[in-house]
């Protein structure tokens, strides 16, 4: 029983790690000049993760199938080193590892979070509600029209609560349902909820970010590959959770120009 | 340490029915009670997430009798959207309160802290009994939401703000469902805050002569260590559940803040803060996984010890470890919070404390496999649960790696990764965990022994399944397969269908395992090998007294401890093992220092 244990164990190690060896489910390919950190900061932990993960179930299914059912007769032994040698090496390479994958996480992060977006980055305001988001472009004039939350009326679209009868901002900002960017563009996304929580999620972007209500949160990010990509909600917001998406169309900047034209046209 | 003769709580045995079995002082009869309210919540909660399961692998198919549980929310047996987010939030809810806590914790720390403090009740056992009957009607007003307006909530265990607090205009079970919900989890929080104080004080007060703080056995400890932290936890989320009621019923807006439009109408309310739910209720909540596990790494060491007939490498060590791990688990609370919108600087400062708390528990891990050298390892179905739940420990533990670094949890944030994470390190493990315990000490709680031969095919059954079902979790996370959807419409979930069915039969196997622990458990209760009173030949004072121990736990006697609690690999007159009150001086092995 105590071998077949320990067999058990190591079959359940090896063929937890062939998928991940083989790259049988991966992210998709990263489509942002910052994400390349993240999936660094990714293979290496997996790395560590993996080796940690394997040499554990490895050495107790070894103890188990060696120590287990012994005669009555046979000698208690004591591991060399005891206790005080384990604490001394879990704290030397757990340490340095964790202080490592921290240490050097901190860059991938700092890409996204920590610096500023640079003053040429394209602004565009994004509104999650349940359940859906919308876009917007601020037009020629390069100005957001004011938030009037009175105003938000889904009847007649005015899904920002805009007012262009007073506020000539808002006059020529473009609403959309999908969004769409230049590709090797930063972009200055602005987010705000309208009523409960969502949040900002594409894969390929390596970016995800709530929205939280009552707060203006900023993200920022450069697309380098044209395509069509999933928006998708990953915070809990009410029964269209799920079916809460939009596309991102990363366009050629003519591409790009011309798509806003047809939108502020519309 | 003081004398128990002048602390213990004394009361007369009850004679009448309702004072014995129902509202009993008796800590071991409310340990029990407890343990049934576990056992109740853990089917009803699986049973849950097989209908979940069930309806993310065949999205459209009917399930069969669905509609009778609710017309509504499963017309025709197919589930809609908001009854899976229903099932999935109550699932959780009744999960993580009323099994993971509830078992370890209140329920064996119940009945076998006192006794292996050598107590013979808790000091306050009327706050025990209240404690017990709080936490049940908490779970009454919890399920009652099943039948009550729309239905239960539908905002998940975590409750995020301002959803939780903007009433039913946020979707079915928004209004009387989260009032239902955070009167119960108010309830469940006074429950665990009296257990606290009284297994606190039964630690300090309590114990017998010679029981110093380095006798207790490491079960004890964990429990100890277990209530300090439920003292501190769930004085947070009880506020925080009346500050959401109050957001419901008095048109307070602690957790809506100003201007959010619902309707094309703006919400009466102003002010308030949605971050200030997700402090609260993290600052309790990682707490709350450690609450859950810590008494598993208790018990299990408590079992795998007597199982190695050998004593660890340094319980010393392990003791320091899990206070390190209940001390760290308030620093890292905002690892769930990395994307929330938090000043980023803060992610850092929360990272940090989360990837060291590795330390610990690592240490835990070592000791306990390099304790395994040189053992005399006894294989039975408590030592395999209890092996199997350090395989487990390890497997959830290592996942968390990756989600203790902010720049990793861009990816994996509210991805089944995480969903795979927490299953197997705190649930899975957790259970594991219980079912150790359970086949351990069921022969003191009853007086009669468990069928080892369901023992073993139950652990195998949930040992393979338990893999099958929660591995599988951390690929879909890595494709980015968002948590909390109640189907996969996005074009890019389509091909990890095959995945979720797998997940889905390995589910309903498992749990069907699960049918095999009930028989057993009611088998043996009834007509089990009656149990002597030291069946695993173990070392710590409740072996010392009968099966099932008399109502005073030692018959009018006060036990006195005279060694280490762990003595085994020794030669006395009774085997390779001296017990706690044992006065017969051998040669026993101090603790590692």
């Amino acid at each position: 029983m105590a071998k077949f244990f320990a067999i058990t164990i190591v079959i359940i190690a090896i063929l937890s790690a062939i998928p991940i060896l083989r790259h049988t489910w991966v992210a998709p390919e990263d489509i942002s000049t910052h994400g390349y950190l993240i999936d660094e900061q990714m293979s290496e932990t997996m790395a560590e993760a993996g080796l940690a993960f394997l040499a554990a179930q490895f050495i107790l299914a070894l103890f188990i199938w060696q120590f287990s059912n012994r005669s009555p007769d046979a000698k208690i032994k004591k591991f060399p080193g005891g206790a005080k040698g384990l604490v001394i090496a879990a704290f030397l390479v757990v340490g340095v590892e964790v202080l490592a994958l921290g240490v050097f996480g901190v860059k991938a992060w700092a890409n996204v979070y920590l610096n500023a977006p640079s003053a040429d980055a394209m602004p565009i305001q994004v509104q999650a509600g349940q359940f859906a988001f919308y876009f917007r472009y601020p037009g020629p004039d390069k100005m957001f029209g004011g938030i009037h939350p009175e105003m938000i009326n889904e009847g007649t679209q005015n899904i920002f609560g805009l007012d262009p009868e007073h506020d000539v901002a808002a006059r020529d900002d473009v609403v959309t349902a999908s969004m769409a960017i230049p590709v090797n563009k930063e972009v200055h996304l602005l987010m705000h909820a309208k009523d409960v929580g969502h949040s900002f999620f594409v894969r390929e972007l390596r970016v995800q970010q709530d929205f939280v209500p009552g707060l203006d949160v900023s993200l920022h990010f450069t697309a380098t590959k044209v395509g069509k990509y999933e928006i998708v909600c990953t915070q809990l917001c009410g029964l269209g959770h799920y079916n809460m998406k939009a596309y991102l169309e990363v366009m050629s900047q003519p591409d790009f120009d011309n798509w806003l034209k047809q939108q502020s046209g519309q | 340490m003081h004398d128990t003769t002048a602390h213990a709580a004394h009361h007369a045995p009850p004679t009448s029915f309702i004072r014995k079995h129902v509202f009993s002082l008796d800590h071991k009869v409310i340990g029990k009670q407890y343990f049934a309210l576990a056992l109740l919540a853990a089917f009803v909660g699986m049973f849950l997430s097989w209908l979940m399961r069930i309806h993310l692998a065949w999205n459209n198919a009917p399930i069969p009798g669905l509609q009778f549980l609710s017309p509504t929310g499963a017309p025709g047996g197919v589930m809609t959207p908001e009854y899976y987010l229903q099932l999935m939030t109550m699932h959780g809810t009744i999960m993580v309160f009323f099994v993971l806590t509830t078992a370890p914790f209140a329920a064996f720390g119940n009945f076998f802290l006192p006794i292996q403090v050598g107590a013979e009740d808790m000091p306050f056992p009327r706050f025990n009994m209240m404690s017990f009957w709080v936490t049940f009607v908490a779970f009454v007003v919890l399920m009652s939401s099943f039948f009550v307006g729309d239905g239960p909530t539908l905002g998940g265990w975590t409750q995020y703000a301002p959803l939780n607090a903007v009433g039913s205009v946020g979707g079915p079970g928004q209004g009387t469902g989260v009032v239902l919900w955070a009167v119960s989890i108010g309830l469940f929080c006074v429950g665990q805050l009296l257990g606290s104080l009284n297994f606190i004080t039964t630690t300090l007060d309590l114990r017998v002569k010679g029981m110093s703080l380095m006798r207790l056995p490491l079960s004890a400890w964990a429990w100890f260590i277990t209530s300090c932290m439920g003292l501190t936890a769930f004085a947070v989320l009880m506020p925080a559940c009346i500050l959401v009621i109050l957001d419901h019923v008095a048109g307070t807006s602690f957790f809506v803040a100003s201007n959010l439009v619902m309707n094309d109408q703006v919400l009466p309310h102003s002010g308030g803060s949605t971050l200030l739910w997700q402090h609260l209720f993290w600052f309790f909540g990682h707490p709350e996984v450690y609450i859950a596990i810590v008494p598993g790494i208790g018990i299990v060491s408590h079992i795998l010890v007597t199982s190695m007939r050998r004593p660890m490498l340094s319980a010393r060590v392990l003791i320091y470890s899990m206070g390190a791990l209940a001390v760290l688990s308030y620093m890292v609370y905002g690892h769930h919070m990395f994307v929330s919108g938090m000043n980023p600087f803060s992610s850092l400062a929360f990272s940090f404390p989360t990837l060291v708390i590795t330390i610990p528990a690592t240490i835990v891990v070592l000791v306990w496999t390099f304790s395994l050298y040189g053992s005399k390892l006894r294989i039975n179905s408590a030592s395999l649960f209890a092996l199997g739940f350090v395989s487990m420990f390890v497997s959830g533990g290592v996942s968390g790696f990756f989600l203790a670094q902010p720049s990793i949890d861009i990816m994996l944030h509210a991805t089944y990764f995480v969903v795979g994470h927490f299953h197997l390190v705190m649930a899975v493990a957790a259970m594991f965990g219980i079912f150790a315990g359970t086949y351990f000490w069921f022969p003191k709680m009853t007086g009669r022994m468990m069928n080892e031969t369901l023992g073993k095919l139950h652990f195998w059954m949930s040992f393979v399944g338990a893999y099958c079902v929660f591995m599988p979790f951390h690929y879909l996370g890595i494709a980015g397969n968002v948590r909390r959807y109640a189907s996969f419409v996005d074009d890019y979930l389509q091909p990890l269908l095959p995945v979720h069915r797998f997940i889905t039969v390995a589910a309903l196997i498992t749990g069907a395992a699960q049918v095999i622990f009930i028989v057993n458990l009611i088998h043996s209760r009834f007509w089990g090998k009656p149990a002597p009173d030291n069946p695993w030949e173990a070392t710590s004072l409740e072996w010392s007294t009968t099966s099932p121990p008399p109502f005073d736990n030692f018959g009018g006697k006060h036990p006195i401890v005279y060694h280490d609690p762990y003595q085994y690999g020794v030669q006395s007159s009774v085997g390779d093992y001296v017990m706690q009150a044992s006065p017969e001086q051998v040669v026993t092995e101090h603790d590692e220092k």
